[in-house]
């Protein structure tokens, strides 16, 4: 599958800034600190550009609001439902925490249920393909999960280094988190890797019952849409790298870091620059996981095109 | 409403595509973007249409496969190897998953007669529903920003103005070979049910859980050549008059 980079942004964006507002509506943090207003505003502003960054690949955005309509049936439409409706406990607990200075109970819980009930329809979008046999799994959603809850635990340990209010506990639980994430995400690789493909050319083409079955010529000499868009094959290329990278970014380096954050103690010096950079580090290893969720991923039309 | 139809519809509007008879000639492509690029919705768009690098959409393709018996690996060596040509375009599934992740109420399944459709007016071009489809049946126009798809020629099959005839779609009317057919393929007595139960028509991609409406009929069994030899001997047993002297007289030559 082509891994569209406004897709890639969106869901690594928003994945952040709901797992932070997720555990903001914990109360994890003292609103009293400016730090805690400003991961208030950041976790809004994150979601807000990952939804506006996913209606960048859209042929109509104008008509982006159609897509509210058929939450029945479509996994992108709750997606789209729930996302709108999050804003509503999330705006009220910033506004308690930025103008207030104050934590309460009940904006705070429910926006933490629905970051992650909106984090679960973003992963049914893909979950719910069964074209694409990589992406079809309860283990899709669970990663996705894991990784906004991982992302959001890491992204308080900085606001709670930034304010001196580290309390030993929260890098320990962003640790275990994260080893939680990537240890289901190895499990959801291990799967794509071990699947044996579920259409074939034989199966695509009813012909199977005359031999195997290749493609001889492709309906049209140049690429076309659904080559463009389903057969991408760069990513593939270096997907054993990327997978290493992705895993010492986003899962080795932040988990050294947090141990050590741990270790310092509240107001260690240097605690703000450590957990920045196991921030960061654990963005640039989901974006690296996200690119490769995409590349690695096959869809079944290949079958049509010759692809493996 | 991007929910199926809760009951069966009552006619399975599809094609019937035979894989024996078609000759590749991609005939039915042609005709089906002609149309179409008229017809229903936005204009069928290419990008870089004279350049090196030009491609459109397209809502109807004939791939080429080559079948290799598992005992031979080349073509011609062993007996039955074959080149398929083989056409697609949307197989109008009765659970089409393409139209239950639309987010837009773009696509439906129509309860009458089972055509699957995109309102282009109410499509925002996210391009789900083509990730969706296991048959690469959707194609984004990219000059529109809106899905495309096999319309089974709503706008000819229903087209009163049109004479009797013409009112099948474009790609089954202009067939040179006859390997398109057009019908209901939910009343077992039309001639496509026919066509479909003598030849063993057959479903594509059956694990993927879509049930097509669109058949295709498999290529039939070829006799291998070597069977053909024996037929270079000529009976001569209904020759008569001086035919039939001459041959036994040259026989007892």
């Amino acid at each position: 599958m082509h891994p569209a980079p406004s897709i890639i942004l969106f869901t690594t964006l928003s994945g952040l800034g709901y797992g932070l507002a997720a555990m903001l509506g914990l109360g994890l943090l003292d609103p009293a600190n400016i730090a805690t207003k400003l991961a208030h505003v950041l976790a809004l502003a994150l979601i807000s550009a990952g939804l506006l960054s996913s209606t960048a690949h859209l042929g109509n955005p104008q008509r982006a609001w159609r897509a509210l309509s058929q939450w029945r049936t479509s996994w992108l439409s709750r997606e789209g439902v729930m996302a709108l409706a999050t804003f509503v406990p999330l705006t009220w607990s910033a506004w308690l925490a930025v103008i207030e200075g104050r934590y309460y109970w009940l904006p705070g819980l429910l926006g933490t249920a629905m970051s992650f009930v909106t984090v679960f329809c973003t992963a049914m979008i893909y979950a719910s393909l069964k074209s694409v046999q990589a992406w079809h799994t309860r283990l899709t959603p669970a990663c996705y999960v894991l990784f906004a809850a991982a992302g959001g635990l890491v992204a308080s340990a900085f606001f709670a280094a930034c304010s001196a209010a580290l309390s030993p506990l929260l890098p320990l639980a962003a640790l275990v988190v994260l080893a939680v994430a990537w240890w289901v995400k190895a499990q959801w690789r291990a799967r794509t890797r071990e699947l044996s493909p579920l259409s074939t050319p034989e199966s695509a083409t009813g012909l199977g019952y005359l031999g195997r079955v290749r493609l001889f010529e492709k309906p049209h000499m140049t690429e076309n849409y659904l080559t463009r868009e389903m057969g991408f094959r760069v990513g593939r290329k270096h997907a054993a790298k990327l997978w290493k990278i992705a895993l010492a970014a986003g899962a080795v380096v932040p988990a050294v870091l947090m141990l050590l954050l741990s270790a310092m103690g509240p107001g260690g010096a240097g605690d703000v620059a450590v957990a920045a950079g196991a921030l960061l580090a654990f963005v640039a290893g989901v974006l690296a996981e996200r690119w490769l969720f995409f590349a690695e991923a096959r869809h079944a039309v290949m079958n049509y095109y010759g692809g493996e | 409403m991007t929910s199926l139809p809760s009951l069966p519809t009552p006619k399975k509007l599809g094609l019937v595509i035979d894989l024996d008879t078609c000759v590749g000639c991609h005939a039915c492509v042609v005709n089906c973007k002609e149309w179409n690029t008229g017809g229903y919705g936005a204009a069928l768009s290419d990008q870089d249409p004279y350049g090196a690098d030009v491609s459109g959409a397209w809502l109807n393709r004939v791939h080429s496969f080559e079948v290799v018996p598992q005992e031979g690996d080349v073509v011609a060596e062993a007996g039955d190897a074959r080149i398929v040509h083989f056409p697609k375009s949307c197989l109008h599934c009765e659970n089409a998953p393409c139209v239950t992740v639309c987010p837009t109420g773009a696509s439906y399944k129509r309860a009458d007669d089972g055509i699957v459709l995109v309102d282009e007016d109410m499509c925002i071009g996210c391009g789900l529903c083509a990730w969706a489809c296991p048959y690469g049946a959707r194609e984004m126009d990219l000059a529109a920003g809106v899905m495309k798809k096999c319309t089974l020629c709503i706008d000819r099959i229903y087209n009163e103005t049109l004479e009797e005839r013409d009112r099948t779609p474009a790609c089954v009317r202009t067939c040179p070979a006859n390997a398109r057919h057009f019908g209901d393929l939910g009343d077992p007595h039309s001639e496509v049910s026919k066509l479909v139960a003598a030849r063993g028509g057959i479903d594509l991609m059956p694990e993927q859980g879509t049930r097509p409406v669109n058949k295709y009929l498999p290529p039939r069994r070829r006799t291998p050549l070597s069977a053909s030899a024996g037929m270079l001997e000529e009976d001569t047993s209904d020759a008569t008059g001086f035919f039939g002297w001459l041959d036994k007289m040259l026989d007892r030559i």
